[in-house]
């Protein structure tokens, strides 16, 4: 088995062009964290402003909604939510500077689309694995809109956090092919 | 006779409890699947929900970010009755136990009209059911948003029958599963009406995994739904692999002579429910 790609945030260019779906790896460095209600603020920031609000520019967004500090961490839990639901707002955030997203689940055309478009990528964590992505979490830092409770963006610093790259720069598309790609390789 | 405060009490215990222990049945099936499943990828998300059992119990913290939102639903068995106000009592106990147990507030006031957030994880969903035999029993579930999500209602022609129902949980697993968690704990309620095959869906995710359903012909076909959904090939995480479900667990029921209502509620790999006897 290959080892993880060891993958420090802010993505370079060239780190991202690299990256295919499929490939493991191990994140280091910061991520906001974003999800339903926060997408709205943030749609509605950027077409108000014409920018990315924050100095999202070039970075990289968590869905996630984190439980509170806890067992001396950051978060108890946190762990990836439907990147779904995200899908409508994705192509507008990475035009305006977004490089890459982490969520769990298959996501729409509009957003593979996107990536290529783009030169971003979407990793996939592992979902109902919380408490062992929390020991991965080292920092939490507020950043804007507190009354949104679990949905407030912050800045979270990850050191270790396991993903897998579910769509590249490329059009590749782990979610999509992976079933497939096992039921040709296991005969099923 | 239980009262409000009685099962409050059951349900204040059995909300941490649920969030920061994976039900030993689950760990089991987990640990049976790191043995069967074949995609390499497959075993490295399995090592990593077994581990995060492990983190979980260990450190008292949530097995999942997600701590849902409170399902509890209330069996009184034989002569026993409920006094008070059981939706009180109940709200009471979940916000002090979210408040104390540091679960995430995952509630908003109003569906349509206000999505402003509780802060206090209330209210929570209750249903009341009568049991033959005695004392009562208290189901606390906690339920995540991606796998309720990931949930569907049919009302299918009788002549469907078993094909029909698993058209509608294949079709649900196809298009969802990949939001759901898997591998997934699939309930699906037959029967009953509209608005009540969805709780029988729900009530399918309280028994243990590996407990065979007590009539041989609903445990073959759960069996044989169990077989179609892993053939999909959607696997740990959906990341491709042989165990996309845990098990397929059915709860049929009477209904109209011109229904066979079908409910699919996904229950995620972190599946959580405890259950609180009450015997006076």
């Amino acid at each position: 088995m290959t080892r993880p790609l060891r993958i420090d945030l802010p993505l370079s260019r060239d780190a991202l062009a690299s990256l295919r779906a499929g490939d493991e790896v191990i994140l280091y460095g910061d991520v906001f964290t974003a999800r339903d209600a926060t997408h709205a603020r943030l749609l509605a920031e950027l077409r108000s402003d014409g920018h990315l609000p924050y100095g999202l520019a070039g970075q990289t967004l968590f869905y996630a909604g984190p439980t509170p500090p806890a067992a001396g961490r950051p978060a108890g839990a946190v762990g990836p939510t439907t990147a779904k639901r995200m899908d409508a707002a994705t192509p507008e955030l990475m035009r305006a500077g977004i490089v890459a997203t982490i969520g769990k689940g298959a996501r729409g055309r509009m957003v593979r689309d996107a990536c290529i478009e783009t030169g971003g990528v979407y990793f996939a964590a592992v979902g109902g694995a919380a408490a062992l992505l929390a020991t991965h979490v080292v920092g939490i830092e507020p950043v804007a809109y507190p009354e949104l409770g679990t949905e407030a963006l912050v800045r979270m610093r990850l050191e270790g956090f396991p993903a897998f790259v579910a769509l590249d720069a490329h059009g590749g598309d782990l979610y999509a092919a992976a079933p497939g790609a096992w039921r040709e390789e296991a005969g099923v | 006779m239980p009262t409000a405060q009685r099962i409050a009490e059951a349900v204040r215990a059995a909300i941490p409890q649920a969030a920061t222990t994976l039900r030993p049945d689950v760990v089991e099936a987990l640990r049976r699947a790191l043995h069967t499943e074949r995609s390499e990828r497959g075993r490295t998300v399995l090592r990593q929900l077994i581990d995060n059992a492990r983190v979980a119990s260990t450190d008292h913290v949530p097995i999942c970010q997600d701590t849902g939102t409170v399902w509890v639903r209330i069996e009184l068995g034989e002569g026993e009755d409920l006094s008070g106000d059981v939706q009180a009592a109940v709200d009471s106990a979940v916000a002090a136990a979210y408040r104390d147990a540091r679960l995430r507030m995952s509630v908003v006031r109003d569906a349509l009209v206000d999505r402003t957030n509780t802060h206090d994880n209330t209210p929570a969903f209750i249903e009341v059911a009568w049991r033959s035999g005695t004392g009562t029993a208290v189901h606390v579930m906690l339920k995540g948003g991606g796998s309720d999500n990931a949930s569907r209602i049919e009302m299918l022609a009788p002549d469907e029958g078993t094909e029909g129902i698993a058209r509608v949980v294949i079709e649900t697993v196809t298009a969802k599963a990949t939001g759901a968690c898997p591998p997934l704990l699939i309930g699906v309620g037959v029967g009953a009406t509209f608005d009540k095959v969805g709780a029988l869906a729900k009530k399918a995710l309280l028994r243990p995994v590996g407990d065979a359903h007590p009539h041989p012909e609903v445990a073959e076909i759960e069996q044989r739904l169990l077989e179609a959904v892993n053939a999909t090939g959607i696997g740990p995480a959906g990341l491709g692999g042989d165990t996309t479900a845990l098990a397929v667990h059915v709860v049929t029921a009477p209904c109209h002579i011109a229904a066979l209502p079908v409910a699919v509620n996904m229950g995620c790999c972190a599946v959580r429910s405890a259950t609180v006897e009450i015997s006076e």
